[in-house]
């Protein structure tokens, strides 16, 4: 890692009608490192990365890149000083080819007319160059996200790009891939390009990460260098306080069987799922992307209705075919992907907190609006949802805060097994931690809880029992005083 | 105890002075242009004399009824994200086929009228039928039975009207319930009956969520199809009673009726505020929608504008309405 300094961001203020988004933000980016950019949701770490986009201008401070003062008043000027900034939402075009979007809008042209083999041979050219194994030719949506993700860091270098903005970008691929994505970013240093990195998992910081820069509150907090530092220092950083007990939890000793599903199979992903669950527990699902965890789970809830195998709630079998019966049998699933499969974005916090439990105050056409509104406000206090009011738009909330509306809306349908499929996924540290402490206080009640995660450390703490998945099928079950990293990822590695 | 009446009397009221509020202030934009636009048309010295007096507002009122009827089905079918294209066609077939009802097969009026609405509500049903049960596109379902039901128009009648001349025929469309047009009188039923099921029933809540998200809704346990079928078949049957009432203002049933008033109604729904992308919307939204196109079409008609050019005014006016909003949503981001 050199020393040479390739970007400064120096005294940056931002203000929002309302909000003064970024308060003297400081941030500094060295040739060949892939410096961290950490932060809670909303501490204005996406603000700062559209100042030095073009998307947004800053009220006051300067940037200076390579020395010299860079006028960035849009994307065009951001992309004619070498950044480029790969989104979490890739932008590429589905149904044009690998080579047409890395060239799209420059493409080679002949008399006018574009140059198609120049611009595949070109394409082809680059993407050998990172041993990425796409041919040019491809359409992007045959492509995977890791490998879209490939091709959108091809096109940001194409440009000659120097600094490279990743913001999270393996929030929705495998570890394999993540693993491949990580030797690209070490090739793309060693030619002194600089990478601002942002990501939730602490975990990659170490593997990945030169230094870290801390953000809270849209102020800076301070540089380390990710060697120096620990975790726990770094999370005191990011919340402002120590957090004596990131992951609570209080085992107790359960042995009554509420829940026991015997070959849950779905004919595609799911091949043969048995396993238990016991009144006043929690369970882990470990497993890698696409070991049919989710699958399984959709089965029990009865979003898959052609499933094989018995599920026996409470010693009795149940036949569940549709998530309407699944809630009357006491069953709940907060889906996996908040955005695609939870939110209802355009709506207030109210309707998304009821949305299944309107027979509790719709009777015919008169609706009990007091109780309506009780029920939203048990929820927001249970889970300590921090909302302006129960008329918010959910859009609007912060990512911890649409999960907890998420989760209190399938509390609210009173369920004796509550299914959780990576129930902290892009939220913030902060609210996590009191995700955990709520499940813990959830157990004791006597609820049981089912936890889909791909978080080991998360898993380890949490679970009293892990089941490990690979293939559709239960490879193995760990008990919370026996299990470690490794032998989770053995009996997940097919 | 009269004590805590008039607290449980004030709590009311506010409750409703809020609602009114709120009303007002998710409609702003299009509240002003309406207003502006009836200012106008008052100060004006061309329609001064003839746009403010109860003749002409209760003849805007009735003009606009069978526009609103069908917008009213129409917010439905676009908050689910969809559209209805056959609203027009369902004109032309409903009415032609209730007036043959009374003048080829000497029905009472009341039978062709129930007649008339189911024949609409059918074709609602196929349409919600094929767009629950298929991925079809509701754009590509509604433009083909759009020309079904055009094509059976034109079929049953032999593409003549279908005349009727009872006076008791002419009441649905043109009569008076004590001072009020009758289709305004049933407008004013139509919408309240429309109101109570998106503001008040379940299946209202679900029209939203299933057009905001429709993935989130099958995890929520919403009956997806369901409601689809119930919106299309509602807007089916709107459509019914509109053909109805054009055919009565009009004596007789026309193949040609309802000519392109599926577009009307999509005017009035997206000026009202309801967005395309569905998932968001109000039924009071399109209500002045309905009213700005209404008043926009008299007032030109008062002003003796040349209808050519009436075209082109109430496409500025719907692009500018709307444009209002926008830029007030933009601000407030």
């Amino acid at each position: 890692m050199s020393e040479k300094v390739l970007l400064q961001m120096k005294n940056i203020h931002k203000r929002f009608p309302g909000v003064y988004a970024l308060k003297d933000i400081n941030f500094e980016l060295h040739a060949g490192e892939v410096h961290a950019l950490l932060g809670e949701n909303g501490a204005g770490k996406s603000t700062l990365i559209k100042i030095l986009g073009g998307i947004y201008t800053a009220d006051q401070g300067e940037i200076i890149i390579d020395g010299e003062k860079a006028e960035i008043h849009d994307v065009l000027s951001a992309q004619k000083n070498g950044i480029a900034i790969i989104h979490q939402e890739l932008v590429l075009v589905p149904h044009m080819t690998v080579a047409e979007n890395i060239f799209l809008g420059r493409e080679p042209k002949v008399a006018g007319f574009v140059n198609q083999d120049k611009m595949r041979q070109e394409a082809q050219a680059l993407l050998d160059d990172y041993d990425m194994h796409i041919d040019a030719d491809t359409l992007i949506k045959d492509l995977t996200i890791a490998q879209q993700q490939m091709v959108e860091i091809v096109k940001a270098i194409s440009f000659n790009s120097k600094i490279l903005v990743m913001d999270e970008p393996t929030s929705s691929i495998a570890d394999k891939e993540v693993a491949f994505l990580f030797t690209t970013m070490r090739t793309l240093t060693a030619k002194g390009v600089g990478i601002i990195y942002i990501s939730h998992k602490m975990s990659e910081l170490e593997e990945i990460c030169d230094r870290v820069t801390v953000m809270r509150d849209g102020t800076y907090v301070g540089t380390e260098v990710v060697k120096n530092t620990s975790k726990d220092e770094l999370i005191a950083m990011m919340v402002g306080r120590e957090l004596e007990n990131y992951y609570t939890r209080d085992y107790q000793n359960a042995t009554e069987v509420i829940l026991k599903c015997v070959d849950i199979a779905d004919g595609n992903m799911a091949q043969g799922a048995s396993f238990e669950l016991r009144k006043g527990e929690i369970i882990g699902f470990a497993g890698l992307v696409g070991a049919g965890r989710s699958e399984v789970m959709k089965c029990i809830f009865g979003l898959t209705k052609n499933y094989t195998g018995k599920i026996y709630l409470e010693g009795k079998e149940v036949k569940i075919t549709s998530p309407v019966q699944a809630m009357k049998a006491g069953i709940a699933l907060v889906p996996e992907d908040r955005k695609l499969e939870g939110l209802y974005k355009v709506q207030s916090v109210q309707y998304n907190s009821t949305i299944e439990v309107l027979d509790q105050f719709i009777k015919g056409i008169i609706v009990d609006q007091k109780k309506e509104d009780e029920i939203t406000q048990k929820y927001i206090d249970l889970m300590a949802t921090k909302t302006p009011s129960r008329e918010q738009v959910i859009g609007n909330l912060s990512g911890g805060n649409q999960q907890k509306v998420m989760i209190g809306r399938w509390l609210a349908t009173n369920p004796k097994v509550l299914i959780l499929d990576e129930p902290t996924r892009g939220v913030d540290v902060g609210a996590k931690s009191e995700i955990y402490s709520i499940m813990n206080e959830l157990v004791k009640t006597g609820m049981s809880i089912i936890m889909i995660s791909s978080e080991l450390p998360e898993i380890i703490n949490m679970s009293d029992r892990i089941y490990v998945m690979a293939g559709g099928k239960v490879k193995g079950c760990l008990n919370h005083d026996e299990v470690t990293q490794e032998s989770i990822m053995q009996l997940a590695a097919v | 105890m009269t004590r805590s009446k008039t607290i449980t009397k004030s709590t009311l009221s506010s409750k409703a002075t809020k609602k009114v509020k709120i009303y007002f202030k998710d409609n702003l934009g299009i509240i002003v242009a309406f207003l502006i636009l009836c200012i106008f048309l008052s100060v004006n010295p061309a329609t001064s004399n003839s746009f403010f007096t109860t003749k002409n507002l209760f003849n805007v009122l009735r003009q606009i009824s069978t526009n609103l009827y069908l917008a009213c089905g129409m917010t439905m079918v676009i908050i689910l994200g969809g559209i209805d294209l056959s609203v027009g066609s369902i004109i032309a077939l409903s009415g032609c086929i209730a007036a043959g009802c009374v003048s080829r097969y000497g029905m009472p009026i009341g039978v062709a009228i129930i007649i008339g609405v189911l024949v609409g509500l059918l074709v609602g049903m196929f349409n919600g039928l094929v767009i629950s049960k298929t991925t079809i596109p509701p754009f590509i379902v509604t433009l083909a039975t759009m020309n079904i039901a055009k094509g059976l128009a034109y079929v049953y009648t032999g593409g003549s009207p279908v005349r009727v001349v009872t006076k008791e025929w002419q009441f649905i469309g043109a009569g008076y319930i004590g001072p009020f047009p009758a289709p305004v009188v049933i407008l004013v039923v139509v919408l309240i009956i429309t109101a109570i099921i998106m503001n008040k029933t379940k299946i209202g809540r679900h029209m939203y969520a299933v057009g905001g998200n429709q993935q989130a809704a099958e995890f929520s346990g919403i009956n997806v199809a369901k409601v689809k079928f119930f919106v299309h078949a509602f807007s089916g049957a709107m459509a019914g009673l509109a053909g109805i009432v054009l055919a009565s203002r009009m004596y007789s049933g026309q193949p040609t009726a309802g000519d392109g008033s599926e577009m009307d109604a999509i005017a009035a729904v997206v000026v009202g505020g309801t967005s395309m992308a569905g998932g968001s919307g109000k039924i009071g939204g399109t209500i002045i929608g309905g009213l700005i196109i209404g008043v926009l079409n008299n007032g030109l008609n008062l002003m003796n504008v040349n209808s050519f050019w009436q075209y082109v005014v109430k496409g500025v006016v719907i692009l500018l309405a709307v444009f209002l909003d926008y830029i007030r949503n933009k601000k407030s981001r």
